[in-house]
């Protein structure tokens, strides 16, 4: 059985973002690889100089929504990246940013956050994820 | 309470999944075989996510216990 976990991360709202960084910390947490394949509003949202703006929820938070995760958030509860980067410290996660969403975005490496450890296609992709479970976010 | 020899004592009060199990598994690098650690959680998923590390990971979940909100559990590193 192949262990790898890959996620396709879409989206580029905060509480998504977390939702895909809880899966990656945990399947480090229990040893298994971890992949990110950043596309779109993902990618937008893992700039250097923005990576730790408010990127807002999903449309579906509503009003009620937002008031919990604003509670949350300053209960303490950690961000997005903090779980990431807890996830790469302890485990084997590695994030690429999609080649065409840098090209849409007029991106180059240097323009992420260190987080991201390179650019990939979608082919590339593929192939990294073996015969692992994709999980998209 | 157990006379355990506790090496790493982790207290993961008041924070959410999966912050206590990422504390766990990294407090677990840090010991050795047969070497004890203890974590405190007050997330209540967490009863099922430490069952389930140990499974998945070989590790023994040696003792485990719940009182006033808090859950307790001892890992013995494989």
């Amino acid at each position: 059985m192949d262990e790898t976990i890959s996620i396709v991360l879409f989206s580029g709202t905060d509480d998504k973002l977390n939702a895909a960084a809880v899966l990656a910390a945990g399947a480090a947490a229990l040893g298994r690889p971890v992949k990110i394949f950043l596309q779109y509003w993902a990618l937008d949202a893992f700039r250097a100089d923005r990576i730790e703006a408010d990127h807002g929820l999903a449309p579906e938070a509503g009003e009620a929504g937002r008031a919990a995760v604003a509670a949350a958030t300053k209960a303490g509860h950690a961000r997005w990246t903090d779980n990431l980067r807890a996830a790469k410290e302890l485990g084997e996660v590695d994030i690429q940013a999609c080649s065409a969403s840098m090209a849409i975005f007029k991106l180059k490496k240097e323009d992420l956050d260190p987080l991201v450890d390179g650019v990939e296609g979608v082919a590339a992709f593929y192939i990294n994820a073996g015969e692992g479970q994709i999980v998209f976010i | 309470m157990s006379d355990l020899d506790i090496k790493v004592k982790v207290d993961a009060s008041g924070l959410s999944c999966p912050l206590p199990i990422l504390r766990a598994a990294q407090a677990m690098k840090s010991v050795q075989t047969g070497e004890l650690v203890e974590i405190v959680a007050t997330d209540p998923g967490s009863v099922k996510d430490f069952d389930a590390w140990a499974r998945s990971t070989g590790n023994a979940l040696v003792e485990q216990d719940a009182s006033g909100g808090k859950f307790r559990f001892v890992l013995r590193h494989k």
